[in-house]
């Protein structure tokens, strides 16, 4: 193929491509949404309770992040079905991501929850609010705006993790370039567009997040956070 | 339990893809992160632009991309093991560049500068000054690290390597019976996890610098 063909190629497939990152951000979306609804709680109990209660916090928290993602996928869409439990992909997809997502947000809310110090929780307790209106106006607010910094890097991963769910045929993004593959065999081009896709994604999420988290600052307190997050 | 037991030896290749995907990627993120600290323009803007596209991409698509590519060009005999590592090794190496430039950044330029003055030259200063400490600092995030290619190893299966998660897929199909075989391979890879994490928990007090 020649240069031109090749990039023809290109623009002729994107969009298809495009239709593939379409329901990407819908997961991508609905999981981190969905993660975050589960994390809030879990992290408030396995911060604030011992014993019964904090137990399956904490073991869901470690089995999820122990595990592959794959697996969790592979549990919920083939697994689930011999309870009597019959989900479409979309809807594993979802559940698994979700769940997955819940584990790492709510380690992320945790260690934030911890950095805000005690003594703001007994002052609010002490000025007559109850335990969790203190938590709910006092605490809360503040360690969210400390886990902004690793809950940008969770965007940015769900993006990239999303593809995982080729493997049971979701038509997103990577599912997407792998049928044009398969179909035109031109590998090349295909990933070549793809990861495009991805990296301009990817890009266009860190900088939304950049710009969220200087909004978000708290003065005076800075964050960072190195490497890959687990 | 059976499972398990059918499962299990499958663990062998997981653990080899690990090990050499983490090895490579400790070497080549190491000059990365050297290159980006030390080297000059030209250098320092390659290594980071390595990382920064690596790490825009999903595992998935370098293991699928890397595996056309071995099995095209007949690299390595095109064999999908030699792919899969390959795959996970380049994704490793971005993201252990920038654990490795972290901790050698947070070291100071001081360091250097002192070795310097001493009379070291640069690479003698980097191997007996930077990089012993710099290692250990890395040790708690190196940890995560070695977690996550572990979990991600799982993703090679796409490419038709059976190492455990294949394995657990081969013996669903012949029991018919899903869900155990994937609690039972999600039981492997969470032990596999917790004792990377313990054993480099250990590493890091072992080797901690008393100061």
């Amino acid at each position: 193929m020649t240069l031109t063909e090749t990039l023809r190629f290109m623009w002729d497939i994107l969009p298809e491509l495009l239709q593939g990152l379409e329901v990407t951000i819908q997961l991508t979306a609905m999981s981190l949404a969905g993660g975050f609804v589960l994390a809030v709680p879990v992290a408030l109990v396995r911060t604030y309770t011992r014993g019964p209660l904090n137990w399956p916090a904490t073991a869901f928290v470690e089995l999820f992040r122990g595990t592959p993602l794959l697996v969790q996928l592979y549990v919920v869409y083939y697994g689930l079905p011999e309870l009597g439990f019959v989900l479409d992909r979309l809807l594993s997809a979802w559940i698994a991501l979700f769940l997955n997502s819940a584990a790492y947000q709510s380690e992320y809310i945790r260690g934030a929850i911890q950095s805000v110090s005690r003594g703001q929780l007994l002052a609010a307790r002490a000025l007559g609010m109850r335990s969790l209106t203190a938590f709910r106006w006092v605490v809360l607010p503040q360690a969210l705006r400390l886990a902004l910094p690793s809950w940008s890097n969770e965007v940015a991963y769900m993006v990239k993790y999303v593809s995982v769910v080729y493997m049971i045929a979701v038509g997103e993004l990577f599912t997407r370039g792998q049928l044009i593959i398969t179909r035109t065999w031109k590998v090349g081009p295909t990933l070549f567009t793809v990861a495009l896709i991805y990296i301009l994604v990817v890009y266009a999420v860190t900088k939304v997040m950049d710009h969220v988290e200087r909004r978000f600052r708290i003065p005076g307190l800075e964050t960072g956070v190195e490497g890959r997050e687990a | 339990m059976r499972c398990v037991v059918y499962i299990l030896p499958a663990a062998k290749l997981t653990l080899l893809v690990t090990v050499m995907s983490l090895a490579m990627g400790f070497v080549l993120g190491m000059l990365l992160a050297v290159a980006r600290v030390y080297g000059g323009p030209v250098l320092r803007f390659a290594a980071a632009s390595y990382s920064r596209v690596v790490r825009s991409l999903p595992t998935l698509v370098m293991v699928f991309a890397l595996y056309y590519v071995v099995l095209m060009t007949d690299f390595l005999g095109g064999s999908r093991l030699a792919s899969a590592v390959l795959a996970l090794g380049a994704c490793s190496t971005a993201y252990q560049s920038e654990i490795f430039r972290g901790a050698i950044q947070s070291l100071g330029s001081g360091q250097m500068l002192a070795a310097r003055s001493l009379g070291m030259s640069r690479p003698v200063a980097l191997r007996n000054v930077i990089l012993p400490q710099a290692v250990r600092l890395a040790i708690p995030a190196w940890s995560n690290e070695a977690a996550i290619v572990l979990k991600d190893s799982s993703l090679v299966s796409a490419v038709g390597t059976v190492e455990l998660f294949r394995r657990a897929e081969h013996v669903a199909a012949a029991t018919h019976d899903w869900l155990t075989a994937f609690l039972a391979v999600g039981l492997i890879y969470f032990c596999l996890t917790f004792l990377t994490n313990r054993g480099l928990d250990w590493v890091e007090r072992r080797y901690r610098l008393k100061v």
